[in-house]
């Protein structure tokens, strides 16, 4: 017997690897795209700046306030006469390294309480979601503020404070997706089978659960990294250590004088955030191409 | 009768969500180093054990845990949240002299944020293509991408330091003399900058999902009776839209107390505003422990007491929240 295909051979599509169709969907986004190639320029700035560019922040190199350009220095000095430039590409580090640090560990917690929920439903989902709620309504600076302030202005310190209280949004997306997916026919049919829990939460369930935990965890590198940048403008930072908002906080009382050394931060704190959630923009329409037809 | 039901499990769970920032306050205040002893041994200069362990027998600090939360519970029942060694008053005196200023900068920003974010919501939604609806696109990425204290910073930049339009601090010059019409009129000067400053974060937030619900709305069929009734489009958008596409942003904008203190905190302090959050700044660069977990456990009550009447305003608004369960 000959085969007889139903549907013409030529128009059989291969079945494509859906991390291919998401990258194409990502490269069709021309502002996600461009957003990826500076934050990557950043973060190549942030991993190997120091080392090109040896200047210690933390020294004294030119006079005080001495504007852009003067005495060869790219963005002139601060009002200690430390140059800025160092300052950005020392402060660059800081600001990803705890950015991502914390948007790891928000997003842990997060996974971790919202898929318990999700998952066992009944008492646990109660207090879990009762847990959650009690942190949001924590004011989440004044409480990150009181740890950093009891607890001592160390990175750690900084990333727990940061961590502890941004990830209620990533449990309660996390909680909705297992709602949602746990009804479906191929996980009843993996429970038939006889799968353990955990190995429905996390080998079934979770990577399923990921595109949209995916687009938040990204958005929460950025605010993690305004949270780190307020809380430093603030003076609560490790103080041997340079970052974007401590050079704006410290050099504040001096916008008169050199508006520069508060601008040009703030314009690396500002581009850094931008990019960072023009990409999940880019990664939300390239996860979700349903929401994207809504 | 569903109502007053929802009215008290409301508002004894919110009474249990402020039992729990009480314990979470107190444990902190135990588990991080250092005590009051240790605060008044250094106001004093100084002193020996034996001083020290006299002065923790007279705050009740030698008691075991649960016994000192119980007595700090009665103490915060009793409007009392300890004693400023810094400032040498009570804490509780303190955050009133100062929640003043804070609530007028708060619900200021918060009904600018509201009212502008509609009206460019509505604007956009109506015009999808037009230029409004880029620009809402654009606020809404510089609101969240910008620190909030960095717009501020330019802002007094712009306006306060190259054209002398707004004043650079505070919330009144003491200079000003005249009656109360000119005091009012330097309050509004003072607050203008704050204002927009501390409105910018939320302003996008709202007109984003305003343009979208209202989207939303205008294609459904219950528009398209209206239209077919032959009404004006003024009509149908002010009368019927609107009014079921306000509710996901109050509840939205419920959402944000929390949010709004922590911005707050920020943009007191780059205008020097005599609120909470100048005081907060304050405390932690003094150490000042009371004072801290005192705001903390003042801005908690604050968002607890937004949420519930947000909660409630909204069953009492629309009718269909809460019939379910």
């Amino acid at each position: 017997m000959s085969k007889s295909p139903i549907i013409p051979e030529e128009e059989i599509q291969k079945a494509r690897h859906p991390m291919a169709e998401a990258a194409e969907m990502f490269a069709k986004n021309y502002a996600a795209v461009a957003a990826l190639i500076v934050l990557l320029l950043i973060v190549l700035a942030a991993i190997f700046g120091p080392t090109l560019y040896p200047t210690d922040p933390f020294e004294m190199v030119w006079a005080p306030f001495s504007p852009p350009g003067e005495g060869g220095f790219l963005l002139g000095t601060d009002y200690l006469g430390r140059d800025l430039v160092a300052a950005l590409l020392h402060g660059a580090r800081v600001s990803i390294i705890i950015g991502l640090a914390a948007a790891f560990m928000s997003v842990f917690i997060g996974v971790t309480v919202g898929a318990l929920a999700g998952f066992y439903r009944g008492w646990v989902e109660e207090v879990l979601m009762r847990i959650t709620e009690f942190f949001q309504v924590l004011p989440t600076l004044l409480f990150s503020m009181v740890i950093v302030a009891l607890f001592g202005a160390s990175l750690p310190i900084i990333t727990i404070a940061i961590g502890v209280v941004s990830w209620t949004a990533v449990a309660r997306i996390t909680r909705s997706e297992f709602l949602r997916i746990r009804e479906l026919e191929y996980v009843m049919a993996s429970r038939a089978s006889g799968a353990s829990n955990a190995k429905l939460m996390f080998k079934i369930i979770l990577p399923n659960a990921l595109p949209p935990i995916i687009v938040q965890a990204a958005l929460m590198v950025g605010s993690a990294i305004l949270f780190e940048a307020g809380l430093s403008f603030l003076g609560l930072t490790d103080p041997n250590v340079v970052s974007w908002g401590q050079v704006i906080g410290s050099n504040r009382q001096y916008i008169l004088d050199a508006s520069y050394t508060v601008t040009i931060p703030g314009l690396a704190i500002f581009v850094t955030v931008l990019c960072i959630s023009l990409v999940g923009d880019g990664l939300n329409d390239a996860l979700n191409p349903k929401l994207r037809q809504r | 009768m569903a109502f007053l039901k929802a009215v008290i499990t409301r508002t004894l769970y919110a009474a249990l969500l402020l039992a729990a920032v009480l314990v979470l306050n107190f444990s902190m205040m135990h588990l991080a180093p250092g005590d009051v002893a240790d605060t008044i041994s250094q106001s004093m200069g100084g002193a020996d054990a034996a001083v020290l362990e006299e002065i923790r027998k007279d705050y009740g600090l030698d008691q075991p845990f649960l016994v000192q939360l119980g007595s700090y519970f009665n103490k915060v029942l009793h409007f009392d949240l300890g004693y400023s060694f810094f400032y040498n008053t009570s804490v509780t005196g303190l955050i009133m002299q100062k929640l003043p200023a804070t609530l007028l900068l708060v619900v200021t920003a918060q009904v600018l944020a509201l009212f502008v974010g509609i009206v460019l919501g509505v604007y956009s939604a109506r015009n999808p293509n037009g230029l409004s609806s880029h620009f809402v696109s654009i606020l809404a990425l510089f609101g969240y991408s910008a620190p909030v204290f960095w717009t501020g910073i330019l802002l007094l930049i712009g306006f306060s330091l190259n054209v002398h339009w707004f004043p650079v601090a505070g919330m009144y010059d003491l200079t000003v003399e005249g009656g109360f019409f000119v005091k009012l009129w330097d309050l509004i000067r003072h607050m203008v900058l704050p204002v927009i400053t501390l409105s910018s974060i939320f302003l996008a937030l709202y007109s984003r999902l305003c343009r979208a619900t209202m989207m939303e709305v205008l294609g459904s069929d219950y528009i398209r009776t209206a239209k077919a009734k032959g009404l004006s489009e003024r009509e149908i958008v002010y009368k019927h839209a609107l009014k079921n596409s306000l509710s996901p942003v109050i509840t939205l904008a419920g959402l944000q107390f929390s949010a709004v203190i922590s911005g707050a905190v920020l943009v007191e302090t780059v205008f020097s505003w005599p609120g909470l959050g100048t005081l907060a700044f304050q405390s932690i660069i003094a150490r000042d422990t009371p004072t801290i977990l005192g705001i903390l456990f003042f801005s908690a009550l604050v968002v607890i007491v937004g949420n519930l009447l947000t909660d409630l305003a909204l069953r009492f608004v629309d009718p269909r929240i809460g019939r379910k369960g």
